[in-house]
C-alpha cells in the first residue's frame, strides 16, 4: 500500500495529519504567547478541515456538527478568550524565552518516534494507513503535555491542555470516523466547561499571586519541609 | 429501570434548583433531603436488581448489574451522610467568615453536580459517556477545591484540574482505541461503545489493540484513583478543599474511577485471555500502596495524612482487582465498601477536629478527647478501623486480600504485611497525640453532628463481625460477573 | 548533442545567475520603496570588477590567490549536475545530491582557509562563523535530502525529479516538511536574511562578507559570481524537486525552450517570495542561528518520520 495507490481523500487526510503534527511542533518552539495562541487556532482550523473532509467523504451529517463545534470552540472561542487574557495581563510584549528550546524540540521529536513505537504492535491489524493517523494524534497528545511542562505561563498550559484534546479528537475523527454522537457532544460540552473554568481560574490565580506564572504556585509540597 | 432515571434526575434538579434559587438558611437541609431521595431511589433500584437480575434499559443506554448497583447504593449512602454532616459544617464555616452566600450556592449546586456525574459514571452502559461523566466529576469539583480562595487552595485546584484533565485524556485515548477495535470487527455505529455489546463480543476484539488501550485507560483513570506516580493532586485537593468535599472525593470519586478501570479490564481480559491487565494493576497498585505508607510518616496536615491513607487503600484495592480470581475480587469489593464508609467517617471527624482546634496542622490539634470526647473517640475508632484492626470490616477485607495473595503470589505477602505495619505506625504516631495529648488553653467544643460517623463505623463493625446474607449474595454475584467464578 | 545541451544548461546557470540577483534586488527595492537599479546591474558590477587589478596582501599565500578560482569552478561543477531545464542529460548520472553537497563543502573549505590566510581579525571571525553555521546546516540539509531520497528511493536528482513527475499530483506530507526544511537551509547556506545579510559590512553582523573582505578585483568578481550561482542553484533545487512540472523530458527544441521559460518564471516567482521574506524579517542574532537551524533539522527529521509513519509501504 504505497501512497500513489491511495485515493485523493486519503492523501489529503495524511497531509492534514502531517500539518497538525507540524503545528504542534511550532507551538512547542514558540516563546511568544500571542503567536502560540494563533498557532493553536490554526491547529483547530486544520482539525475542522479534517472533520469536514471526513464528513464529506463519508457523507456523514453528524460529523458536520462536530466540525462546526470545533470551529466555534477551538478556533474562535478559546483563542479569543486566551488572547483577551494575555492582552489584559500585558503579557504580549514579553518574550517568554524558553530556557532550553532546542532540548524541548528534540524531546518532541523523540516523543513522536516513541508514539510510533508504542503503536507499532497494532500496525499489522489493519491494512489502511488510517492507523498511522493514530500515531500522529498520540504524538500531538504527548507534545501537548511537553508544552505544558516546558512553559511556565498558565495561558500556555491551557493551550497545551486544549491541544491534547485536539490530538484525541483527531484520533476519534480519522481512525474511527467519529465517535457516537452522544459521546462527541459530551466531550465538546466538557471542553466548553473546561474553557470557562480556565477563564475563572485565570481570575483567581491573578488575584491570588498577581501573575499568571504558575511557577509561583509552589506552596504545597509532597512532604512538609 | 425508572429508578435509575430518578437517580439521575434528582441531582440534575438539585443543580438547577441551587444554582437559580440562591442560598438561604434551609439550603443545607434541602440538600440532605435531595440526597435522601436519591438514596431511596437507589434502594428501589437495588431491590429491582436483586429480584430481577441485570437490568438493561430499552435503548441500551443504561446498564445496572450486580457490580454497579452496590456501588450506586454506596455512593448514595455516603453522599447522604456527608450531606448531613455538611449542613452544620458549612454553616459554621460561614460564621467564621471563610465563605459567603454566593460560594455556598456554588458549593451546594456543585455537590449535586458531582453526585450526578458519579451516578452517570456508574449507571451508563456507554464507556464513552463514562469518560465524559468522569471528566464532568473533575469539572464539578475543581471549583469546590478552590472554594476558600486562599492561594494554597487555588494552587491545589489548579494542580487537580491540570493533572486530572491531562491524565484523563489518556483514558479517552484508550477509549478511542477500544472503539477502533470495535469498529474493526464491523461493529461501528452508535452501539460500538456500549459496554454490554462489547462484552458480548469481547473475545473477537483484537487483543493487541486492547492491551494498548488498557495501558492508556489505566493511566487515565489511574490518575483519578490516585495511583503513584500520578497521585500528586490528591493530597493537595483533599487538604485544601472543604472537608465534606474530601469525604466524598475519598469515599466516592476514587471508587468510581476504580470501577471504570475494572469495567474496562473485564473487556480486555475477555479479549486477551491473559493476565497482562491484571499484572499492570498489581504493579501500580502495589507501588501506590508502598509509596503511600512511607509518606504517611512525613505529614503534618491531618487531611493530607488521611489522603495518603486513601492512596494506600486504593492501591491495595487495585492490587486485589489485579490478582483477579474470585477471592481477591470479593475482597476488593468488600474493601471498596468498608474503605468508603470508614474514610468518609474519618474525614467528617477530622473536619470537626480541625474546627475545634482552629487549624489543620497536626501539631495544633491536641487533647481532643478532653475538649469534645465524641470527636476524640470518633477519630480514634475511625483510625483503628482504617488501620485494619479486628473486629472492623477493613480487617476482614485486608485479611481476605492477604489470603488471596498468599494463594496466588505468596512472595508478595511479606511486602503487604510490612506495608500494613508501617501504615499502622504512621497513623498512630500522629493520632495518639491528637486524641490524648495535652489540651491547649481555651479550646472549646463546636456544634457537631456525629450521627453519620457513628452510622458508618457501626456498619463497618457489622461488616467485620458478620456480612449479612443478602450482602454476601450481592458480592458473590458481582464477583461472579467480574472474575467469572464464584468465591469460596 | 546531448552533451551540448548539458553544456548549454550549465552555461545558462552561469549566465542567468547575475540576472536572478538583479531581479531579486529589484523586487526588494520595490517592496522597500526605493528606486531600483537596473536588472542588469550585477553584470555591470562583475564586468567592472574583472577589469580592475586585484590587490593582494603581502602575507597572502597561494591559498588566498587560488581560492576564487577553486570556489568558482566548484560552484560551476555543482551547477552542472543540477537539472535546470531538462532531466536525463548525460551529466545526470553524477547528478547526485550528496555530490552537490560535497562540491559546496569543498568550496567552503577553501573559502574559510582563505579567510584565515591573511591573518586579519575579520577574516578569521568570518571563517569561524561560516563553519559554525555550515556544520549545523549540513545535517539539516541532508535530513531534508534523505526524506526525498527515501520517498523516491534515490539520491539522484534527475531520477528523483522524473519520479515526482511520473507520480502526478500526490500530496506527500513528508515533502511539506522537507520543502520547509530545505528553504530554511537554503536561506542559511546562501547567506540571506535572517541568517546573514549579504549587503552589510557591519563588522559585528557579517559572516560571509567578513571572509571575503580582503578580496578585490577579479577575485572578488569570481566569488560574487559564485555566490550568485549558488543562490540560483538552491532556488532551482527547491522549485525543480517540489514543483518539477514543465521541465523538459525530451530534447526537442520546443520542450527545451518551454522548460527554460517555465524555470525562469518559477525562479522569478521564488525571488519575489524571498524578497518578501527578507523585507518582513529582521536579521537574527548570531546565537539564535543554532535554534533556527535546529528547527530546520527538526523539520527534516519530521519529514523523514512522516515518510516512515504515514507513507511507507508495508
Amino acid at each position: 500500500m504505497t501512497l500513489s495507490t491511495m485515493d485523493f481523500y486519503t492523501q489529503a487526510i495524511l497531509s492534514l495529519a502531517a500539518l497538525i503534527g507540524l503545528t504542534s511542533f511550532l507551538m512547542l518552539g514558540q516563546g511568544r504567547l500571542l503567536r502560540l495562541i494563533f498557532i493553536f487556532a490554526l491547529q483547530g482550523f486544520l482539525l475542522t478541515l479534517t472533520t469536514a473532509l471526513v464528513a464529506y467523504s463519508l457523507d456523514n451529517p453528524h460529523l458536520y456538527i462536530s466540525a462546526a463545534l470545533t470551529l466555534a470552540l477551538k478556533v474562535i472561542f478559546i483563542p479569543w478568550m486566551l488572547r483577551k487574557e494575555v492582552i489584559k495581563m500585558n503579557m504580549h510584549r514579553d518574550v517568554q524565552a524558553l530556557t532550553n528550546k532546542t532540548a524541548v524540540m528534540m524531546g518532541g521529536a523523540s516523543l513522536m518516534v516513541f508514539s510510533y513505537y508504542v503503536l507499532h504492535p497494532i500496525v499489522h491489524t489493519t491494512t489502511t494507513v488510517m492507523l498511522n493517523a493514530l500515531a500522529v494524534s498520540l504524538s500531538v497528545v504527548l507534545l501537548g503535555m511537553l508544552l505544558m511542562i516546558a512553559h511556565r505561563q498558565a495561558v500556555a498550559h491551557v493551550v497545551g491542555f486544549m491541544s491534547v484534546e485536539n490530538g484525541l479528537f483527531f484520533a476519534a475523527i480519522v481512525a474511527t470516523n467519529g465517535m457516537p454522537m452522544v459521546v462527541e457532544l459530551g466531550v465538546a460540552f466538557d471542553v466548553l466547561v473546561a474553557a470557562v473554568l480556565f477563564g475563572i481560574f485565570f481570575l483567581h490565580i491573578r488575584t491570588s499571586i498577581d501573575s499568571l506564572d504558575v511557577d509561583l504556585l509552589n506552596r504545597l509540597h509532597e512532604v512538609d519541609k | 429501570m425508572i429508578a435509575a432515571y430518578f437517580i439521575l434526575l434528582i441531582p440534575l434538579f438539585g443543580i438547577v434548583f441551587f444554582a437559580f434559587l440562591g442560598h438561604s438558611e434551609n439550603t443545607g437541609r434541602f440538600n440532605v433531603w435531595l440526597n435522601v431521595a436519591s438514596f431511596i431511589a437507589t434502594l428501589w433500584l437495588a431491590i429491582n436488581v436483586l429480584n430481577g437480575g441485570t437490568l438493561l434499559s430499552e435503548d441500551k443506554a443504561f446498564l445496572i448489574d450486580p457490580f454497579n448497583v452496590y456501588l450506586i447504593v454506596l455512593t448514595a449512602f455516603v453522599g447522604m451522610t456527608t450531606s448531613v454532616f455538611s449542613a452544620p459544617y458549612m454553616a459554621h464555616e460561614k460564621e467564621l467568615g471563610k465563605l459567603n452566600d454566593a460560594r455556598l450556592k456554588l458549593y451546594y449546586s456543585m455537590f449535586q453536580g458531582f453526585m450526578l456525574a458519579m451516578y452517570l459514571v456508574l449507571t451508563t452502559n456507554n464507556i464513552g459517556v463514562m469518560w465524559v461523566a468522569m471528566e464532568g466529576a473533575t469539572l464539578a469539583t475543581v471549583l469546590l477545591v478552590s472554594l476558600y480562595r486562599t492561594p494554597e487552595s487555588i494552587e491545589a485546584a489548579w494542580k487537580y484540574f491540570i493533572l486530572c484533565g491531562v491524565g484523563i485524556a489518556q483514558a479517552l485515548f484508550g477509549t478511542i482505541l477500544l472503539y477502533y477495535a470495535a469498529v474493526q470487527i464491523g461493529d461501528g455505529g452508535d452501539n460500538a461503545l456500549l459496554w454490554s455489546v462489547l462484552f458480548d463480543h469481547a473475545d473477537k476484539l483484537n487483543p493487541e489493540i486492547l492491551e494498548l488501550a488498557f495501558v492508556f485507560l489505566l493511566m487515565g483513570y489511574g490518575t483519578k484513583i490516585g495511583l503513584v506516580p500520578l497521585h500528586n493532586w490528591l493530597p493537595d485537593a483533599h487538604s485544601e478543599g472543604p472537608t465534606p468535599m474530601s469525604a466524598i472525593l475519598s469515599g466516592l470519586l476514587l471508587n468510581d474511577a476504580l470501577y471504570a478501570v475494572v469495567r474496562n479490564k473485564m473487556l480486555v481480559d475477555g479479549a486477551t485471555h491473559s493476565q497482562i491487565a491484571g499484572y499492570l494493576m498489581m504493579g501500580f497498585g502495589l507501588l501506590s500502596f508502598l509509596v503511600a505508607v512511607f509518606f504517611l510518616h512525613r505529614q503534618k496536615d491531618i487531611k493530607r495524612l488521611f489522603s495518603y491513607s486513601s492512596i494506600e487503600h486504593m492501591g491495595l484495592m487495585t492490587f486485589a482487582f489485579g490478582i483477579g480470581g474470585a477471592n481477591a475480587t470479593f475482597a476488593a469489593l468488600l474493601h471498596m465498601t468498608v474503605h468508603s464508609l470508614t474514610k468518609s467517617a474519618i474525614f467528617v471527624t477530622v473536619g470537626h477536629a480541625a474546627q475545634v482546634a482552629g487549624t489543620q496542622s497536626m501539631e495544633g490539634i491536641r487533647g481532643l478527647i478532653k475538649t469534645q470526647p465524641k470527636i476524640g473517640w470518633g477519630l480514634l475508632i475511625g483510625t483503628v478501623a482504617i488501620a485494619g484492626f479486628p473486629p472492623f470490616g477493613v480487617f476482614t477485607s485486608e485479611f481476605l486480600v492477604l489470603l488471596a495473595t498468599m494463594h496466588s503470589y505468596p512472595w508478595l505477602t511479606p511486602l503487604l504485611l510490612l506495608g500494613i505495619g508501617i501504615a499502622f505506625a504512621g497513623l498512630f504516631r500522629h493520632i495518639q497525640a491528637m486524641v490524648f495529648g495535652e489540651k491547649p488553653e481555651g479550646q472549646l467544643p463546636v456544634k457537631a453532628n456525629l450521627f453519620p460517623v457513628m452510622v458508618h463505623l457501626a456498619l463497618v463493625l457489622w461488616l467485620g463481625l458478620a456480612i449479612p446474607g443478602f450482602l454476601a449474595h450481592w458480592f458473590s454475584q458481582a464477583t461472579l460477573l467480574i472474575s467469572g467464578s464464584a468465591p469460596l | 548533442m546531448n552533451w551540448l545541451i548539458a553544456a548549454l544548461q550549465t552555461a545558462l546557470f552561469v549566465l542567468l545567475a547575475p540576472l536572478l540577483a538583479g531581479w531579486l534586488k529589484c523586487c526588494k527595492c520595490a517592496l522597500q520603496n526605493r528606486k531600483a537599479p537596473s536588472v542588469l546591474q550585477p553584470y555591470r558590477d562583475l564586468l567592472k570588477l574583472t577589469r580592475k587589478n586585484p590587490v593582494v596582501a603581502e602575507q597572502a599565500s597561494w591559498v588566498f590567490t587560488r581560492t576564487p578560482y577553486i570556489v568558482f569552478s566548484m560552484t560551476v561543477l555543482a551547477a552542472s549536475v543540477v537539472p535546470l531545464i531538462a532531466v536525463d542529460l548525460p551529466t545526470s548520472a553524477s547528478a547526485d545530491v550528496i555530490v552537490m553537497v560535497g562540491f559546496f563543502a569543498f568550496a567552503r573549505f577553501f573559502l574559510a582557509l582563505a579567510g584565515l590566510d591573511i591573518g586579519t581579525a575579520f577574516g578569521g571571525m568570518g571563517s569561524s562563523r561560516e563553519m559554525t553555521i555550515s556544520s549545523l546546516a549540513e545535517p539539516a540539509m541532508l535530513m531534508a535530502v534523505f526524506t526525498l531520497a527515501m520517498a523516491e528511493s534515490t539520491t539522484n536528482l534527475s531520477v528523483a525529479i522524473s519520479h515526482v513527475l511520473n507520480d502526478g499530483l500526490l500530496l506527500r506530507p513528508s515533502f511539506l516538511f522537507a520543502l520547509y526544511a530545505l528553504i530554511l537551509v537554503a536561506v542559511a547556506e546562501t547567506g540571506r536574511i535572517p541568517v546573514d545579510n549579504p549587503t552589510t559590512h557591519l563588522e559585528l553582523t557579517m559572516i560571509h562578507e567578513a571572509m571575503i573582505l580582503e578580496y578585490s578585483g577579479r577575485h572578488l568578481a569570481l566569488i560574487e559570481w559564485a555566490s550568485q550561482i549558488k543562490l540560483m542553484l538552491y532556488g532551482t533545487l527547491i522549485v525543480n524537486i517540489f514543483l518539477p512540472w514543465g521541465i523538459a523530458e525530451n530534447f526537442t527544441s520546443s520542450a527545451l525552450l518551454y522548460g527554460l521559460l517555465i524555470i525562469v518564471a518559477k525562479l522569478a516567482a521564488l525571488a519575489i517570495v524571498l524578497a518578501l521574506s527578507e523585507t518582513l524579517l529582521a536579521k537574527m542574532r548570531l546565537f539564535r542561528v543554532q535554534e533556527y537551524l535546529s528547527f530546520a533539522y527538526l523539520l527534516g527529521l519530521l519529514g523523514l518520520l512522516s515518510h516512515i509513519i504515514l507513507e511507507a509501504s508495508r
